[in-house]
């Protein structure tokens, strides 16, 4: 148990190897370690964000959803407004248009009217130019009556 | 162990305690403890191969379980080392600390090899007749380290406060700047920078050879026939396994005051 040359190697076997752990062991290894410690903290902050992204993102997605609804609905009630109102106008438009038929028909009836009549009356002109021919006896000459009888076909 | 020379209780625990002492020169210093030295380098060489091989394949991203082991003790280390040097750590206090936690326990653990299986082995294998297997049990070992750590601290102490500061430091503190008290102060800092080294060193090989010893008091058990070779074994077992714990732990206080001094020497008055 005594002092010898022994320590002396020892001490530089013991430079050697701090000489060797300071230089190839310590740095590589603390550098991947760091390396992956920033990865770690950077996934987790982005994590992190992507929660709060998400939030966010369901915080709109409802309120687009309820805008959506909203306007939906608005729609929905301006189309039925829209139809009443089509009804509405169809229903004049057909008022209208009746009436305008109904119109027309009358007037067509009542030249139709005017029709009959002068031809009834043209009629009954010749009935009773045949019926005064057949009591006369004798045929009128048409000629000479004509004045006459249009006279008569006017008081018709 | 030798047949030829009768068995005794001492002549078994000095055999076991003989270093395998190889002379260089002349004189009673020149000489070398082969086996601590032997052991040591070994065990330098493959744990720090082995670091060394981990670490360039390092990867920063999911680390394979090699790695992980190795990161566990980086990163260990690192943590003692941050609580208490306040500084730039990484470029030598703490590869400087993880280098002594890790050789210390290496060679700490060396206590765990059966002695006299061992002897055997390195009688009839290394045809060896003395060797001693565990590096930190021989007090060359451990001063070599203590001292090591003991010209760090006195470099770093220059190295921070400069040769002023530093003699500064030892003639005033911790007493006062008064000239009075100047002898005082260096008295006590002499007493201190004496003491580090010595109580570095001396905890280390007085537990470990304290363990051996042990080792060797319970081999003994073996003298007294076959019911005491088995009480003798169990005996060892219960002590190894205790000892893992002082194993780790004296490598661990060994790093800690490392690093302590180291600190110590950054911090001025």
């Amino acid at each position: 148990m005594n002092i010898n040359l022994t320590m002396f190697s020892q001490a530089l076997s013991f430079a050697i190897l701090i000489w060797f752990t300071v230089k190839f062991v310590w740095p590589p290894l603390l550098a991947a370690i760091e390396s992956r410690q920033k990865t770690i903290a950077d996934g987790l902050a982005y994590a992190e964000r992507a929660k709060l992204d998400l939030e966010l993102a369901g915080k709109r997605s409802a309120e687009i959803l309820r805008e959506a609804k909203e306007k939906a609905g608005e729609i929905v009630s301006h189309g039925e407004k829209r139809a009443s109102e089509i009804v509405e106008a169809a229903k004049a438009q057909a008022k209208i248009e009746g009436d305008r038929i109904i119109l027309g028909a009358k007037a067509e009836i009542d030249q139709e009217v005017f029709r009959a009549r002068e031809q009834l009356r043209t009629h009954v002109s010749a009935i009773a130019l045949a019926g005064a021919g057949k009591i006369l006896g004798r045929e009128i000459d048409a000629k000479a009556h004509n004045d006459l009888l249009d006279k008569l076909v006017a008081e018709i | 162990m030798s047949t030829e020379q009768v068995l005794t209780p001492s002549s078994y625990i000095e055999h076991h305690l003989s270093f395998n002492v190889k002379q260089v020169a002349e004189g009673g210093f020149w000489s070398v403890n082969f086996d601590t030295l032997a052991v040591s380098g070994l065990l330098g060489l493959i744990i720090f191969g082995f670091l060394w091989w981990v670490v360039r394949g390092a990867t920063a991203g999911v680390p394979g379980k090699r790695q992980a082991f190795v990161e566990l003790l980086v990163e260990f280390v690192d943590d003692q080392v941050k609580g208490i040097f306040h500084g730039e750590r990484h470029k030598f206090v703490a590869p400087a600390a993880l280098t002594v936690f890790v050789w210390v326990f290496a060679m700490n653990s060396m206590d765990f090899l059966p002695i006299d299986i061992m002897a055997w082995v390195y009688h009839h294998i290394f045809g060896q007749e003395r060797f001693r297997a565990v590096p930190t049990s021989d007090i060359n070992a451990t001063f070599a380290l203590a001292l090591s750590v003991w010209l760090l601290m006195i470099f770093f102490n220059i190295k921070v406060k400069g040769l002023r500061g530093w003699t500064h430091e030892l003639f005033c503190s911790p007493f006062g700047a008064h000239p009075l008290l100047w002898p005082a102060n260096f008295l006590l800092n002499l007493v201190e920078y004496v003491s580090k080294p010595l109580s570095h060193s001396l905890r280390l090989f007085g537990n470990m050879y304290a363990g051996e010893i042990i080792f060797l008091l319970l081999g003994m058990w073996a003298a007294t026939g076959l019911a005491g070779t088995i009480f003798g074994a169990l005996l060892s077992g219960g002590w190894a396994i205790f000892h893992i714990l002082i194993v780790g732990l004296q490598a661990y206080i060994f790093m800690m005051l490392t690093v302590v001094y180291i600190a110590m020497a950054h911090e001025s008055h």
